[in-house]
């Protein structure tokens, strides 16, 4: 099979992955008073400023809420597949740079713990009528470090 | 400044109307305040108006009578009715109307609610990928609220059971059929650890409530409900709100309905300890629970006592949602609130029938949060 795949949108993390460098949340840092925000942000919800750069998110954080979805979402805007898989959400905490809303590939609840250690990945979320499968970004429970 | 009270309250009933205009709703529930106040429709000197789904809702002069009234449109999302109440009391306040009206109307197809994340400043990818629904964050909020202070899924559950029961005793009410815990907590999980029957529905209905300024009350009414104070507030910084794709890490900053409500008692002079029954946002049970302590009327984590002792059922010493709130009647955005309002003017008067709580209530508390991050509170007091 010759499917190719695509981000979901251009300038929301680093793209093509390779096996050197794994993917990245592109963000941007406020260069007046060091907000960072996820997505890239033209404007600074904090100063106001408007001349931020951009800054690659930590891939590591742990797991600070989630809930699950169990029913397909509306369409529009939803384009997930027809034949819905329940999957989960959360916000992963990102020491010292932001709590970020994402998608997780663990979909039971009971897998699933406050605090838990996660790690960045992207996902094929959908298959576009061109054979195209459309990527985003998801969080996955990390190996815990052995104490 | 001169003090606006509440003089006439109407309610249209929430629930599911086929063929009926949201405006015919909306003139119904004017027509049932204006005969409570024992005024006409000409008498008004000016209102606030608000609705989700209706475009024009000042269209409604057209079913009551073209009399010229200055009716301003009013939205700000789940608290919209919270705001046209506002400004109506406020109309009188600084004296520019003698005699007001706050409006509310909507009629919402079935479902979930679907929009394109761009009327939310929200990128499309947040809405393609599944991540712009409301539900998600209520699920993700009480997710926390029951890890950090040890809420059970039990009081979930019994809150639902609480709103349905209230709402089986409520004519106007649209879920009127009670539902045990064990019932509630046998429905399919939407959002984790949110169930079906935990969860308000969007609905159809209309609402309206005539003020006028205090020292005019008597020609209209013997118990007339004062409007202590009102007040809304957005999100700051930092705080956990509704479709945020991300946001900040550091201190904890408060919700808008903690802001809303220490300015709402401060304004009204009134503390947590002196209201005696609220109707506070119920989107879903957890929402209820948290809003219990984010407006100041128990301290978090006590919500799992006082539950299972039925501190908020009617006969309890805080009765909340005693109309069944959002679980019971659904919500049509615009005139949400205001059935909320109409409630605690019931309740205050005395005349809530089989839902009237014991004793002489003498303070009422009403609270909408909805998104993307926005609180309207408003004490009323006899
Ligand atoms: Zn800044």
């Amino acid at each position: 099979m010759t499917s190719t795949r695509q981000p979901v949108a251009e300038g929301l993390f680093t793209w093509p992955p390779t096996p050197s460098e794994p993917p990245r949340l592109i963000g941007s840092e406020c260069t007046a008073c060091g907000l960072v925000s996820f997505p890239a942000a033209a404007d600074c919800v904090r100063c106001g400023g408007q001349d931020p750069k951009e800054r690659l998110l930590a891939d590591r954080g742990t797991l600070w809420t989630y809930t699950t979805q169990n029913f397909r979402p509306p369409s529009p805007p939803y384009d997930g597949p027809e034949a819905f898989e329940p999957y989960a959400v959360g916000y992963i905490e990102l020491p010292g740079e932001l709590l970020v809303e994402a998608r997780l590939t663990e979909a039971d609840p009971h897998r699933l713990r406050i605090g838990q250690p996660m790690r960045l990945t992207l996902v094929p979320y959908t298959v576009r009528d061109d054979g195209t499968e459309a990527v985003t970004f998801a969080f996955t429970p990390a190996e815990e470090r052995a104490s | 400044m001169t003090e606006a009270v509440i003089i006439g309250v109407g309610l249209h009933p929430f629930g599911r109307f086929p063929g009926k205009p949201a405006l015919d709703m909306g003139a119904d529930a004017v027509r049932l305040a204006l005969a409570d106040a024992g005024v006409n429709w000409p008498q008004i000197q000016g209102g606030y108006i608000g609705s989700y789904e209706v475009a024009n809702p000042d269209a409604i002069v057209g079913r009551l009578g073209l009399t010229g009234v200055p009716l301003r449109g009013v939205f700000n999302g789940c608290a919209t009715a919270g705001t046209a109440i506002a400004l109506a009391a406020r109309a009188i306040e600084t004296g520019e109307h003698d005699l007001t009206i706050a409006i509310g109307l909507d009629k919402h197809p079935r479902g979930a609610f679907a929009a394109d994340p761009s009327v939310a400043g929200i990128p499309s990818w947040y809405g393609q990928t599944g991540l712009f629904l409301t539900t998600h964050f209520f699920g993700m909020k009480i997710n926390r609220y029951m890890h950090d202070h040890g809420i059970s899924h039990e009081t979930l559950a019994r809150v639902a059971a609480k709103n349905f029961g209230n709402a089986a005793a409520n004519e106007k009410a649209w879920r009127r059929t009670p539902l045990t815990p064990e019932e509630i907590l046998a429905s399919p999980v939407l959002n984790y650890p949110l169930r079906q029957y935990m969860y308000c529905g969007p609905d159809e209905g209309a609402a309206a409530i005539v003020l006028c300024r205090a020292d005019q009350a008597h020609k209209y009414t013997q118990k007339p409900v004062r409007v202590r104070s009102t007040a809304l507030r957005s999100r700051r910084l930092g705080a956990f709100e509704v479709q945020s794709p991300s946001f900040p890490v550091g201190e904890i900053v408060e919700s808008p309905t903690v802001d809303a409500s220490r300015a709402a008692y401060e304004r009204a002079g009134i503390g947590p300890q002196d209201v005696d029954v609220a109707q506070l946002q119920d989107t879903d049970a957890g929402s209820e629970i948290i809003h219990m302590a984010e407006n100041g009327l128990c301290k978090d984590g006590e919500q799992e006592r006082l539950i299972a002792e039925g501190a908020t059922g009617i006969g309890g010493r805080l009765p909340v949602n005693t109309d069944g709130g959002l679980l019971g009647n659904g919500e049509p955005i615009g005139a949400s609130g205001l059935r909320q309002i109409h409630e605690i003017v019931l309740q205050l008067r005395g005349t809530a029938g089989t839902r009237q709580i014991p004793g002489t209530p003498r303070v009422g508390y009403t609270h909408l949060y909805g998104a993307p991050g926005v609180s309207a509170v408003t004490i009323l007091s006899t």
